[in-house]
């Protein structure tokens, strides 16, 4: 497969590390009341989506980003790559 | 009379082949000629040896079906010595001088093979029969049944000696990648080419031309042979075009990259010193036109399997490319047009023909016989064809003698690699042949399926059977794929004849007719098959072994499926097909595995004091990728623990040495570096003041340890943090993840410096003394007490950091320099602490140490450890998030009778303890039932005197004095040992602290 990074342009998927789905993300709230459910469900639940799926690669032998790949899990076609960086701030996270 | 030809009774004139070049061969040890351009099929054929190999199942004798590389039945071996080679197809195996080849699957001779009794019991040995057979007694089956069943059935052997050649990987990138080099692979190519655009031409046969090798056609008035040598010329001569011979493409893979394998020396005695003997390359192209021609498959006849009997085809690529006639009475078999074509070709080379076609309206001939609506329906010849049996249009029967049978049903397009994204194939009822499925792609997303992306298929592989329609669709494909403008290619002029075909399968009567002659399935065993219920051609395919020998049923498949859909009363695309996956063709592992073999296996890192630990005759062991010193023995000593025991004695005595880079290393800088390892760490790290190193456990979010180490505090915005040496790249990616997906807005960048800085550890209490004679600084104990960290020069202003950590338990330090000064630093501390007799030491008695203070490593950082088992469970923090907090709260991870770090020490002195070996109640059972808990690391404690252990026990915390039984059923081993404190030397730290 061939990524398709966002500052360096496509790259082999040989020099990426996978991670799986890019929910990893979205950590819940440690304070949250009911927060040991959340972690729960965030550590242990996740999709496995025949077709389309958001998930995380690492470029180890590369610039090190991680970046979320939207990639069809039936035909490989990945249609958007994003710095992961970019979707955490996205979705809230800041520190 | 050209060389060597005297031997060569079946060598016709004309063909491909240099007649000047005279090659000798052995086959079966004895000796034969052919010429170069020869394959060994066609130099033995021509030398008038039919008979090649023995059949898998039945040890039926066989000759070669086909002359490419579909080939079910002549397999060979090739070569001797290390470069034996089994199941080597004959047909496509290029002659070489020397060549030596050997038949296989055989007991005795090829003519005497002792095994053909099997086919005597072919009544017995249908389809399942293993399974029905040796299912009693059930014991027998590994001791008896199947060592026999596998002597018995098999192919080739292996040498068993090291592979001597060299393989290689590659890669190539590419504007078309075009497959195959017929018509329509060189029409694409030179279509192509001549716009400007980088392409690469790749042909599984050493000569490029396809067909056209093989055929009496013309192409614009000259033989087609010599319009594609003279195509290869123009394209051999642009410098956009890599013409790739003897490359098999071996599968279509996600965007755009195919794999081929380029088979750079096969054709050579030796490869050539500078070359490997196969390439696998990875071709990365936008756009390719798969024009891999078309297999013609048999028709099924009782006895249908004898040498001398092949595809119609492969009788006129002898005849016409190799000038070999199988024997000069030839009798084809066919249902379609193209058969006629054989029968002209071979007619025109003075070969007598009978055509026996089932048609009743055939074609005219003027030159040779014609059988209308006849059909074989037997043939004769112990170990090769002498008679077949006819039955003609009016009922009556009539046997012809003939040496050579060829067998023309139809042409199967070849879309393997159109089908390796899941594509399926589309049944064309004129051609009663699947041909791709090239509709274009616009369905929804979300079904996969179609050609893979940028591929167009031209030719015969596209079901476009006439020159002219191969040309033109080579071109077109071209054009397409490129996008091209302007002016349409010329077409040169070629021959356009229609496809005309009457579906006909097997012929119906008594005796076996074979669908898969590599895995003997027979029309019976189908039968069969469908009569027990396995209907679903998935089933039928596994149960029969039907296309599932080496040449995955290339010739047999569509036969085979054509008579399950007649038995199941459905049409052919209703049965359906079994799936394409690559490889195309077998793949030699040789070539998948490349240069990463023995020491190239996997990349070799050395510690930068590597060239003076071997110098000092240090024994070195992988730890990883890296190399460590082991152990330095020393003259007299006689076992590894004489070395071990010493290097700790002295370490603890006076001072020893040890290179600890291997260990990873993290820089952590930014205004947010503190606040980023207070999430990252269970434990605090806010408020460690500038100066100060910190003992430091990760853990992963399910609350499970991940790593542990130390992070130093070298400024208030800069860390440096240590990892575990296995575990340096799993933490450094994990950082990364917090820092960019869980906490994007922090102020602080990682870095990995494991390969940056040369560290070694100075342990002992003469550890000060050495090292005052190399810092530049003061570091007493006042100046620089347990715990601290600076940067530091040293040797007079060399720049270094220094941490004053342990992991031996003795007063130590870590010093570390930039690696390129690591060799000579190791020199000047040796040379510092000559005075002190300083001691280098190993990974064994690093190991030793640790263990004696109780700190937990990879044995006890396993996967399965808390923070509590480690009895660090105050340090998790309840005063800040941190990664994995939350879990680690989980009830089940804090069952108070759960496991807990402990110490062990055998109750008898000399006792020895091994490591896995689980701890019971001293009395009452020893089953998993009852078990107490197991140990993680043991070792002779040379300070003690005696075996010591760590171990999780069952709620160890509070079991310290108790005694257990250490059990081992696997080495019997049935101890009683003292449950106590991990800590078995200095438990109070105060050597750390001196």
């Amino acid at each position: 497969m061939i990524i398709d990074h966002p500052l360096l342009g496509p790259r082999d998927s040989s020099e990426f590390t996978y991670m799986g789905d890019a929910a990893l993300i979205d950590r819940p709230d440690p304070e949250a009341e009911d927060a040991a459910q959340a972690f729960y469900e965030y550590a242990y639940l996740r999709d496995n989506p025949a077709g389309w799926h958001r998930e995380l690669w690492f470029h180890e032998a590369g610039d090190r980003s991680w970046l979320v790949v939207t990639r069809n899990t039936l035909t490989h076609e990945i249609s958007k790559v994003e710095l992961a960086r970019d979707v955490a701030r996205s979705r809230g996270r800041s520190r | 009379m050209s060389v060597g030809s005297r031997t060569q009774k079946n060598r016709l004139s004309g063909g491909q082949i240099d007649r000047d070049t005279a090659l000798t061969f052995t086959f079966d040890g004895k000796r034969y000629c052919g010429h170069g351009g020869d394959t060994l099929a066609s130099a033995l054929l021509a030398n008038g040896v039919r008979l090649m190999g023995r059949s898998f199942k039945y040890h039926r004798p066989r000759g070669p079906l086909s002359a490419g590389s579909e080939e079910p039945n002549a397999l060979v071996q090739l070569r001797s010595g290390a470069r034996q080679e089994p199941n080597t197809r004959a047909t496509t195996a290029e002659l070489f001088d020397g060549l030596q080849a050997r038949s296989q699957n055989r007991l005795g001779s090829l003519s005497c093979d002792l095994l053909a009794v099997n086919d005597r019991l072919s009544t017995f040995l249908t389809a399942g029969f293993y399974y029905k057979t040796f299912m009693w007694p059930k014991a027998f089956w590994e001791r008896v049944y199947e060592p026999v069943i596998r002597r018995a059935a098999g192919l080739g052997s292996l040498s068993l000696s090291e592979d001597p050649d060299v393989y290689d990987k590659g890669f190539l990138h590419c504007d078309l990648l075009v497959i195959g080099a017929g018509p329509a692979g060189l029409m694409a190519a030179l279509t192509a080419a001549r716009s400007g655009a980088n392409v690469i031409l790749a042909d599984e046969d050493f000569r490029m031309g396809g067909r056209l090798n093989a055929e009496t056609l013309t192409i614009d008035d000259s033989p087609g042979a010599d319009w594609a040598a003279a195509t290869v010329a123009e394209l051999a001569a642009m410098p956009n075009v890599r013409l790739m011979p003897r490359t098999t493409v071996i599968g279509a893979f996600d965007h755009g990259i195919y794999g081929a394998v380029e088979r750079v020396s096969d054709h050579l005695t030796v490869p050539h010193p500078d070359k490997p003997r196969q390439i696998l390359w990875r071709i990365y192209t936008q756009r390719t036109v798969l024009a891999a021609g078309a297999i013609e498959r048999p028709i099924a006849f009782p006895n249908n399997d004898r040498p001398g009997i092949m595809t119609a085809s492969a009788l006129r690529t002898y005849a016409n490319r190799y000038g070999v006639a199988v024997d000069r009475r030839a009798v084809v078999f066919t249902n379609n047009d193209d058969g006629h074509r054989t029968a002209t070709d071979l007619h025109a080379k003075g070969i007598t023909v009978t055509v026996v076609d089932v048609r009743p309206e055939t074609p005219r001939a003027l030159d040779y016989e014609v059988l209308a609506g006849a059909q074989v329906t037997d043939t004769m010849g112990r170990l090769g064809l002498t008679f077949a049996k006819l039955r003609l249009a009016d009922g009556s029967d009539r046997i012809i003698e003939c040496g050579a049978l060829g067998v023309s049903g139809g042409w199967n397009p070849n879309l393997h690699l159109t089908c390796h994204h899941r594509g399926r194939p589309q049944w064309n009822a004129r051609l009663a042949a699947f041909v791709p499925d090239i509709r274009p792609d616009s369905r929804p997303d979300s079904r996969p399926g179609g050609l893979p992306e940028g591929m167009f298929v031209a030719g015969a592989a596209n079901g476009d059977f006439s020159t002219a329609a191969a040309l033109e669709g080579g071109a077109r494909a071209a054009w397409a794929a490129l996008d091209l403008g302007g002016a349409r290619p010329e077409i040169p002029q070629a021959e356009d004849r229609p496809v005309n075909l009457l579906p006909f399968w097997h012929v119906k009567g008594p005796g076996r007719a074979w669908l898969d002659q590599q895995n003997d399935v027979t029309v019976k065993d189908v039968t069969l098959s469908h009569q027990e219920g396995f209907t679903s051609v998935e089933h039928l395919k596994r149960y029969t072994t039907l296309g599932m020998a080496t040449d995955q049923g290339k010739t047999a498949n569509l036969g085979g499926l054509a008579i399950m859909a007649e038995l199941a009363g459905k049409s052919i695309p209703e049965v359906g097909t079994t799936m394409f996956r690559p490889p195309y063709t077998p793949v030699a592992i040789g070539a998948l595995g490349g240069r990463h073999r023995g020491q190239q296996f996997h990349p070799k890192r050395l510690t930068p004091s590597h060239a003076w630990a071997e110098e000092q005759g240090a024994v070195f062991v992988e730890v990883g990728n890296w190399l460590r010193a082991q152990w330095f023995p020393r003259v007299g000593e006689t076992t590894w623990r004489d070395s071990v025991d010493r290097e700790v004695l002295a370490t603890r005595g006076s001072v020893g040495v040890c290179d600890v880079t291997t260990l990873g290393k993290v820089d952590v800088q930014g205004a947010d570096a503190a606040e980023f390892l207070n999430r990252i760490y269970c434990n605090g790290f806010a408020k460690l003041p500038v100066g100060r190193t910190r003992y430091g456990l990760m853990l992963r979010e399910d609350g499970i340890a991940l790593d542990d180490g130390t992070a130093a505090r070298l400024a208030e915005d800069h860390f440096v943090v240590t990892t575990t040496t296995a575990n340096a790249l799993p933490v450094y990616r994990h950082m990364e993840f917090v820092r960019q997906c869980l906490l994007p807005d922090m102020d602080v960048q990682l870095i990995s410096t494991t390969e940056a800085w040369a560290q070694f550890a100075v342990a002992g209490p003469k550890a000060r003394r050495v090292l005052e004679k190399i810092v530049d600084q003061d570091i007493s104990n006042a100046a620089f007490p347990f715990m601290a960290c600076a940067n530091v020069t040293v040797c007079g202003g060399l720049r270094a950091r220094l941490f004053r950590i342990s992991f031996s338990g003795e007063l130590a330090y870590e010093i570390a320099v930039p690696t390129a000064y690591g060799d000579a630093l190791i020199r000047r501390i040796m040379e510092a602490g000559a005075e002190f007799a300083i001691t280098p030491y190993g990974t064994e008695a690093l190991g030793v140490m640790r263990i004696e203070k109780g700190h937990a490593a990879g044995n006890e950082l396993n996967g399965t450890t808390t923070a509590l088992t480690l009895g660090m469970e105050r340090m998790v923090s309840t005063k800040k998030d941190s990664i994995g907090a939350v879990l680690s709260r989980r009830e089940g991870l804090n069952d108070p009778d759960g496991l807990r770090q402990v110490g062990i020490r055998p109750l008898d002195p000399s006792a020895h303890l091994p490591a896995g070996a689980h701890l019971m109640a001293r009395t009452g059972p020893v089953d998993a039932a009852h078990d107490q808990g197991y140990v993680t690391s043991a070792c002779y404690s040379p300070t003690l005197g005696h075996h010591i252990a760590l171990a999780f026990l069952k709620n160890g915390t509070n079991r310290l004095g108790e005694t257990l039984r250490l059990v081992s059923p696997l080495t019997g081993v049935d101890l009683a040992v003292e449950v106590c404190s991990p800590h078995f030397v200095d438990p109070e730290g105060d050597r750390l602290r001196a």
